[in-house]
């Protein structure tokens, strides 16, 4: 009966009626917080605000009814159908890995320090670290299908390992690069071993109330980690040698051991070379995980967790390798970090952190190790080119999320995976 | 240990819990019915206190003084206000997304989180906003050697709260509507062959959720007079708390998991140690996690393939 209805009325008249329940919907529902600005215990009135914004989601409204009866729309829209954009592609056997792609991009990384400004480099540094995030969340969210909302957790016990270590036993860059990467999977463990049994959401909240627990701890346990003041971070060192100007603990510093002129950037060039270099070899990892038994368990584990288990598959044991490889990715982007930043504090590690490695995930595409690379660099340079919009940075995140989860829930780029062939040698036989 | 000091921290906490549940409520039916936590709700709490303030100041304006009168007007209106913002957010951000992946809906529940936080944020500024005390004037009692308080508002919260759920339990035991929805939660796709429009009730689960939630946000404004656009993410979790503690999809273990939440949080922050009572909170997730998943009220969880 309901369909008899829609398809006697004229299109435009249709578009025109939703588009005028929208309004009047967007209206009340917007209105009240856009429109009456608390001042004090009075208010001022803004009712143009609550009129533009309903009027904007009714125009979407209409445009989106309106290309919904005419056939072409009816397709373009229905491209971006949450039902039928969620499966994985299944590449053909023996078909190269967008080779070209992952090459320029490798190319790009290298020249950048030949490139690069002091500015431009510490923006190309912290957009490596995200790469390095995103790719650690990555292992959780998009391949073993686990919601993480406490990632930031592992990036400050990183972090902070470096700059306590440094003060309380001695340890440096190196030895933290080794060290942390263990400690934030221990925690990872401990966290979500017993949560791991439950239906996945509860990891998710779990995870969001750690993340909160370590934030206010920092905070508060201001004995150990300096409270809301921070901490200092140790500057890094190659084989024992400094970078400074001068060497503070002893010794020669590099560019007068090397006979070169002194220059400020050297320390963050060579944090650069170093963190590039771990950025490829987690790369490389993350590609070999895939199709190894224990990258496609996770998938698989993904997809259909009953089945799973009914196949004897141990379900804990493999989303628990998932979540502490992940939290040791998040240890080594934190090191990183606390080392380019020279400091470490509280503020560093919010919430939003989480989010915005959440969004490089989801908008990379939950699995796509290309995307999520792609989606770091774009997500570290936009805010940067973008800082008069600082203020909708959280609106458009929140904006992507659901967006991305409604049209393309596998990420922009949809994830890819080689189907499974036998070995070239045994073809050969 | 004083005894009109513990009394006090009783009182505080009950006043706290009957808040912690009614905003569990939410959690409870939302998970109850599609089995997902939809963490904008803590959102939609800190909506409805944007809600009540902005109502409560518009009736300043045109002149209503009765505090009856103000209470009620700003009840409902908030209440309705919120309870269509919770329809909005089921039918744009997770109802296109059934039958979709695992991780979509929850995906979709933090950026509707996100966006509400930035929206206010945005219109209403960053500082925190305050109304004025609407009901001063407080019970005094004399406990052991000193008096505890009883604020007037902790009552009215205590009896708006008990009748919310009084309400409530009658709604989802004892009518029709109540028995659609039970049957929505038992089976879907059973409920659904039997002609109940388990759509419609999932938006009104939703509805009644952001409802619940709105009561909860005009009580605490009205008590602490004090409100941010941020309160939302740590309300939430401490209600979500609550909900498994009671017993995740068991509508009284709500009330009962919020009160014992409350109590403990308000004796915590009274006899050890305010800057680590939301840790606390917490941590009292994770161990009733650990510990007992299933809660207090709740039944364990059984997959069905």
């Amino acid at each position: 009966m309901i369909m008899s209805i829609q398809v006697d009325r004229a299109p435009i008249v249709r578009a025109t009626l939703d588009a005028l329940t929208v309004f009047v919907l967007a209206l009340i529902v917007l209105g009240p917080i856009s429109g009456v600005v608390l001042d004090g215990f009075g208010f001022q009135g803004h009712p143009l605000r609550p009129l533009a914004l309903a009027l904007v989601v009714a125009a979407g409204r209409f445009l989106m009814t309106a290309a919904l009866s005419t056939g072409a729309g009816a397709f373009f829209v229905g491209r971006f159908n949450a039902a039928t954009a969620s499966s994985v592609k299944i590449m053909a056997p023996q078909r190269a890995l967008r080779t070209p792609w992952v090459l320029a991009l490798v190319a790009l990384g290298a020249l950048v320090p030949f490139l690069a400004d002091k500015y431009w480099l510490s923006v190309a540094t912290l957009a490596l670290i995200y790469v390095l995030l995103g790719l650690g969340l990555n292992i959780v969210v998009g391949l073993a299908g686990l919601l993480d909302l406490g990632f930031v957790a592992f990036y400050a016990v990183g972090a902070y390992f470096l700059a306590i270590g440094a003060e309380h036993f001695g340890i440096g860059f190196w030895s933290a690069l080794a060290l942390a990467p263990l400690l934030a999977a221990i925690c990872g463990a401990v966290l979500a071993f017993p949560v791991l049994r439950m239906h996945g959401d509860y990891l998710a909240i779990v995870t969001l109330g750690f993340g909160e627990i370590i934030r206010l701890v920092l905070i508060n346990a201001v004995d150990v980690t300096g409270g809301p003041n921070g901490l200092p971070a140790p500057e890094p060192t190659l084989l024992g040698i400094e970078f400074g100007r001068v060497a503070k603990q002893g010794g020669v510093p590099l560019h007068e051991l090397l006979g070169l002129g002194y220059s400020p950037n050297g320390k963050y060039l060579f944090l650069y070379g170093v963190l590039f270099c771990v950025v490829l070899a987690a790369v490389h990892v993350v590609t070999r995980l895939r199709v190894m038994p224990l990258g496609r368990t996770w998938e698989a584990l993904r997809e259909d967790e009953i089945a799973c288990r009914s196949l004897g598959i141990n379900h804990v044991m493999v989303k628990l390798s998932a979540f502490m490889l992940s939290a040791s990715f998040g240890g080594l982007a934190g090191v990183f970090f606390a080392t380019q930043q020279g400091f470490v504090s509280p503020t560093s590690f919010t919430f939003l952190e989480s989010v915005l490695v959440l969004s490089i995930v989801v908008l990379g595409g939950l699995g796509s190790t290309v995307g999520v690379v792609l989606a770091a660099i774009v997500l570290t340079l936009l805010p940067e080119l973008l800082r008069d919009f600082a203020e909708f940075r959280t609106l458009v995140f929140g904006a992507l999320m659901v967006v991305m989860m409604l049209w393309r829930p596998r990420g922009l780029i949809r994830p890819a995976r080689p189907a499974f062939s036998p070995s070239r040698t045994e073809v050969a036989k | 240990m004083d005894l009109h000091i513990a009394a006090q921290q009783i009182a505080n906490g009950c006043a706290l819990g009957a808040i912690y549940g009614l905003i569990a409520v939410g959690y409870t039916m939302v998970y109850g019915v599609i089995r997902m936590i939809n963490f904008a709700h803590g959102e939609v709490y800190m909506v409805s206190a944007y809600m009540s303030a902005i109502v409560l100041s518009v009736l300043t304006v045109l002149g209503v003084t009765s505090p009856v009168l103000v209470l009620l007007l700003v009840l409902f209106v908030t209440c309705a206000i919120t309870g269509l913002f919770g329809w909005v957010i089921e039918r744009v951000a997770y109802r296109p997304l059934r039958g979709s992946t695992n991780l979509a809906p929850l995906i979709s529940a933090i950026g509707v989180s996100l966006m509400l936080q930035s929206y206010v944020q945005i219109s209403q500024g960053a500082r925190d906003q305050g109304v004025p005390n609407l009901l001063a004037g407080s019970v005094q009692m004399n406990i052991g050697s000193g008096t505890a308080q009883f604020t007037y508002m902790q009552l009215v919260i205590l009896l708006v709260a008990l009748s919310a759920m009084a309400v409530l339990t009658y709604v989802i035991g004892y009518t029709r509507l109540g028995r659609q929805c039970r049957a929505t939660q038992q089976n879907r796709r059973m409920a659904s062959a039997l002609g109940v429009n388990t759509d419609r009730i999932i938006s009104l689960v939703f509805v009644i959720g952001a409802i619940t939630a709105a009561v909860g946000g005009v009580l605490v404004t009205l008590n602490y007079g004090s409100f941010n656009f941020y309160m939302g993410f740590v309300v939430g979790v401490k209600a979500f708390t609550a909900a498994v503690l009671g017993g995740i999809g068991s509508l009284p273990g709500a009330i009962v998991g919020g009160l014992i939440l409350g109590l403990a949080e308000a004796l915590f922050a009274g006899y050890v140690s305010t800057d680590y009572k939301d840790v606390f909170a917490f941590v009292a997730l994770i161990c009733v996690l650990y510990f007992k998943p299933s809660g207090l009220l709740g039944r364990p969880e059984i997959q069905k393939v």
